[in-house]
């Protein structure tokens, strides 16, 4: 090991034990909230940081889909064939016509970086679970469902089952165990990305997604 | 820094620390203080040998030189009657910091009984002694500047504030941004002037903007740097300066059926 | 006291620009409402900041076990690990790395830590190119200035200042004061620079020791790009970042974002911990982590000013200083302003540098009332004052004793020995009430701006003896 590592433990060695560890308590104190406060309190939240939420069902997202992809005038719609959401979404596009392109491609990002970058307008992806208090959506993204479809199109669409819903962030880790292995990149989303670095007055769309829309399955 | 804090019973005797301020430039606000307390049927002890707290060395970093000054202090007040003290940045001083002064030398429990019996004077009116204050005055309109070290050290900004809601002819008008600094700071009015500068004349805007006829504060410092600035400026409602006063002499007057 | 002087003149011209004083006091207030909204009851909040400020003291104290278990973790999960004890250092592992992928360009996520490092100006002289993709960090970086705030970094700016500088720098883009339309602008012209970037460059708000995760908070989504996009991925961070427990980031986080700007949570939380594993379709195949010390194990020696590591920079104190508000950012010259900046700078780069930082606070108390991890920054300010004027050279703070004048301390000695003898005091009071007709009515700086007060004919202690009131 380095030199410079040997020498900043040696000199956080030498400081001795005068100060002792604080016993911490961890069990997250979760406020009771039944799941119609859950789903309440995240469309709240999540519309308060300008995120459409739309509650569908479990039947009628792929439609409802169809339709905001058209309302928005989308020109291609990034999906995951391999994902979650696939089977439904092809067959709502099969049994329509006039929808957007519904665009995939199923090789590493590098290989098609600039269309991604330049020409998608928006993508869908499922989400692992969501956060009740804060209005946040939680992402693992996988092989199927890379990073990018959520950070890189203007449109990010995304889909949320109500029965996933945490009451808070910390319920989330302690009940899904995240400690027991944490993904190459774990994400969590409230809303379209944004800024207040001018005059600290907000201002959507700046790296991210201009639009957050997500379609919550009750 | 609202600790709950254990207010003693009403007692017979009690100590007066003036404060070096009070002493040179508002000596008619520490008597006004004693008065006030001994209209309660306290008595009131004001040792002679008593001088500043220690602060101003204090905050400017001599260690050293702060704890002869603190130990004439102690020595001047040995029994074990309250000391009350008419501002909250003196009273801050002798209560919090003096056991920092003495941390880990041999007299620091002899400093740690003396603090644990400093009370800042609003407090030691409300929570000690109940006193309630019957007005006599001519209706007025007040702004209160709460010292940062009264609101924040000691927290007993609700205690200058419950004082002046017992006047029955007070009307308590609220400055913007009330909880602000004033820019004394005691040596960084003098080492930074521009910022200090800058600082007191929002505040005295903000009050002057109120419409207030009077200024109260529980500290002479922010009350020389305010009174002095909208003297010096010109800042008040068309231009007729607000007077400026100490809770304890603004009290003792309207209260007071000889002054009155 | 060239360090004096030198801050004077930068107050002077802070003060001095009305519009710099609108754009400060207007966003100013505007942070504290938000922060007071976001944190409706209060009992809640002191609880949470309690939560807090034992997170992190707790972190502190098993710091050097926590960095071993943090590298260990990380390895283990294909994070590469470099020390950094000076900022020299860790300049040099970031342009190693580069010069490894013979890269030469960088995108940059806000990171105060590569500030520190003057990563930027390291590596433009070596040919490379660095843009800021943070919209303030890019805002100063067209201006060649640095940040003014460390969360809102061209805070100073009007937003008619920031349309002129777009204009002069982007010609082709046509001229806009709307703020949206110059988001979006900014988003054309670096987009394309995450793009074509061959590494991402990010801080690191909270390491977790537990997992070896690097967490990361932002609201514009550059900082997903930085680390997402390009190959290589490198973040830097402080040794103190370390945090025990994946369980201990959910307090800090809503700590972080409510203090900060008021904000629930931040639009993004974005939690690595590992490069692109095999099958993975995007995100670098390579992310490094630099740990840099740069005098932090150094103050982790003192046992007081110990407490100053447990910042997690979200801002709140500058936002709430009266002082920061009057002068802002640049008029303190050191990369961190405002409270904390007053107390980690100076002990980063010596107080025979930042000693005139600790003295520019009135110690009012409200960045300690209001910082999220409960620092006693009063109390910390208070003791550099001492450690730039003790003599007896024996504490671990860089430029102990180099503010002490001869002249200063002799004052204090004399007013020490009159405060110290009652009779040689009341005899000062007793002349200084006979004699204050003649006493001056100009004293200093005090009198530029306020009328002199008057020394009373008798003082309190006269007073008290006339009427009475017993002495013991």
């Amino acid at each position: 090991m380095s030199k410079a590592r040997d020498n900043i433990l040696a000199r956080l060695r030498a400081r001795g034990v005068e100060k002792a560890p604080v016993e911490l308590d961890r069990t997250p104190a979760s406020p009771d909230w039944n799941r119609e406060e859950r789903i309440d309190r995240f469309c709240k939240a999540m519309r308060s940081v300008r995120t459409e939420v739309h509650p569908v069902s479990a039947a009628d997202w792929p439609e409802k889909l169809a339709a905001l992809a058209k309302e928005k005038q989308l020109r291609n719609l990034l999906y995951a064939p391999a994902g979650p959401l696939a089977e439904k979404i092809e067959a709502t596009w099969r049994a329509h016509a006039g929808l957007p392109e519904l665009v995939t491609r199923e090789v590493d990002v590098d290989g098609w970086k600039e269309e991604l970058f330049f020409d998608i307008d928006a993508a869908v992806t499922s989400t692992r679970s969501a956060i009740a208090e804060v209005g946040a959506m939680i992402l693992w993204p996988t092989p199927e469902e890379p990073r990018t479809f959520s950070l890189v199109p203007p449109v990010h669409i995304a889909v949320v089952e109500a029965n996933q819903l945490h009451n808070t962030f910390a319920d989330a880790i302690a009940a899904e165990d995240w400690t027991a292995g944490m993904p190459t990149n774990a994400l969590l989303i409230s809303g379209p990305s944004k800024s207040a670095d001018i005059e600290q007055t907000l201002a959507y769309g700046v790296h991210g997604p201009v639009e957050l829309i997500v379609l919550l399955i009750e | 820094m609202s600790l709950a804090k254990h207010y003693p019973d009403k007692p017979d005797k009690v100590y007066f620390f003036g404060t070096c301020l009070i002493d040179l430039l508002y000596p008619e606000a520490g008597l006004a203080g004693m008065q006030l307390i001994k209209r309660e049927g306290v008595q009131v002890i004001f040792p002679q040998d008593q001088t500043c707290c220690g602060q101003p060395a204090w905050n400017s970093g001599y260690r050293d030189e702060t704890r002869a000054v603190v130990l004439n202090q102690i020595r001047t007040f040995p029994q074990d009657y309250p000391i009350v003290v008419p501002s909250g940045s003196c009273a801050g001083m002798l209560r919090h910091h003096y056991p920092e002064v003495f941390k880990g030398l041999p007299e620091a429990g002899l400093v740690e009984d003396f603090s644990q019996r400093v009370f800042e004077l609003t407090e030691f009116l409300v929570n000690v002694l109940k006193i309630e204050l019957q007005d006599l005055g001519e209706p007025t309109k007040v702004a209160l500047h709460t010292a940062c070290s009264a609101r924040r050290e000691m927290g007993v900004a609700d205690e200058h504030e419950a004082l002046l809601r017992q006047l029955g002819n007070v009307q308590l008008v609220e400055q913007a941004r009330k909880a602000e600094c004033c820019g004394f700071g005691g040596t960084f009015a003098v080492k930074h002037p521009d910022i200090s500068a800058a600082m007191v004349a929002d505040k005295a805007q903000a009050i002057s903007d109120t419409g207030a006829e009077q200024l109260v504060s529980g500290d002479c410092g922010c009350l020389m740097n305010i009174t002095g600035y909208m003297q010096h400026q010109d800042v008040g409602p068309q231009n007729h300066h607000i007077r400026g006063q100490h809770i304890a002499s603004f009290l003792w007057e309207r209260t007071n059926a000889a002054e009155s | 006291m060239q360090q004096k002087a030198e801050f004077d003149q930068r107050v002077q011209k802070a003060l001095n620009n009305p519009q710099l004083r609108r754009n400060f006091r207007i966003a100013m207030d505007g942070l504290m409402e938000k922060r007071s909204n976001a944190f409706p009851d209060k009992v809640a909040l002191e609880a949470l900041r309690v939560t807090g400020a034992n997170i992190r003291a707790n972190a502190l104290a098993k710091q050097l076990e926590l960095l071993e278990q943090l590298e260990a973790n990380c390895t283990r999960n294909g994070i590469q690990v470099h020390w950094a004890e000076t900022i020299e250092q860790a300049n040099r592992i970031v342009l190693d790395i580069m010069q490894r992928h013979n890269a030469s360009r960088m995108i940059k996520g806000k990171s105060m830590v590569s500030e520190e490092m003057e990563l930027n100006h390291f590596l433009e002289a070596q040919g490379n190119s660095c843009i800021e993709s943070d919209l303030g960090e890019y805002i100063i970086q067209l201006d060649h200035e640095t940040p003014s705030h460390i969360i809102a970094p061209a805070i100073h700016k009007s937003k008619q200042e920031i349309a002129r500088l777009f204009k002069e720098k982007h010609p082709d883009i046509p001229y806009s004061e709307d703020i949206e339309t110059m988001t979006r602008s900014a988003r054309k012209v670096l987009r394309s620079k995450f793009y074509e970037a061959e590494v991402g460059l990010s801080g690191v708000n909270f390491a977790v020791a537990e997992t070896g995760t690097l967490c990361l908070v932002e609201n514009e989504g550059n900082g997903r790009m930085c680390t997402t996009v390009p190959p290589v991925h490198i973040a830097v961070t402080g040794i103190e970042k370390v945090v025990e427990k994946l369980a201990d980031v959910p307090p800090l986080l809503k700590l972080l974002t409510g203090s900060a700007a008021g904000q629930h949570i931040s639009t993004y939380f974005n939690m690595i911990s590992s490069p692109r594993k095999p099958g993975e379709r995007d995100g670098p195949t390579e992310v490094h982590l630099v740990l840099l010390d740069n005098q932090r194990s150094r103050i982790y020696a003192d046992e007081e000013l110990f407490d100053s590591l447990r910042c997690i920079r979200c801002g709140a104190c500058m936002n709430h200083c009266p002082v920061y508000t009057r002068i802002g950012g640049h008029a303190y010259g050191s990369l961190i302003p405002g409270p904390i900046g007053s107390v980690i700078e100076p002990q980063k780069f010596g107080l025979e540098n930042f000693g005139v930082l600790p003295t520019a606070s009135t110690l009012c108390g409200a960045c300690g009332e209001v910082c999220p991890v409960k620092i006693p920054l009063p109390k910390l300010l208070h003791r550099l004052r001492y450690e730039q004027v003790r003599s007896d050279h024996t504490g671990a703070t860089i430029g102990q004793g180099s503010q002490r004048s001869a002249k200063e301390a002799l004052i204090w000695k004399l007013w020490s020995w009159a405060h110290a003898n009652p009779a040689v005091y009341r005899g000062g009071t007793r002349l200084a009430g006979l004699f204050r007709g003649i006493i001056p009515n100009k004293i200093g700086p005090w009198t530029r701006v306020r009328t002199a007060p008057k020394i009373a004919p008798k003082s309190l202690h006269q007073l008290a003896r006339e009427e009475g009131f017993d002495n013991e």
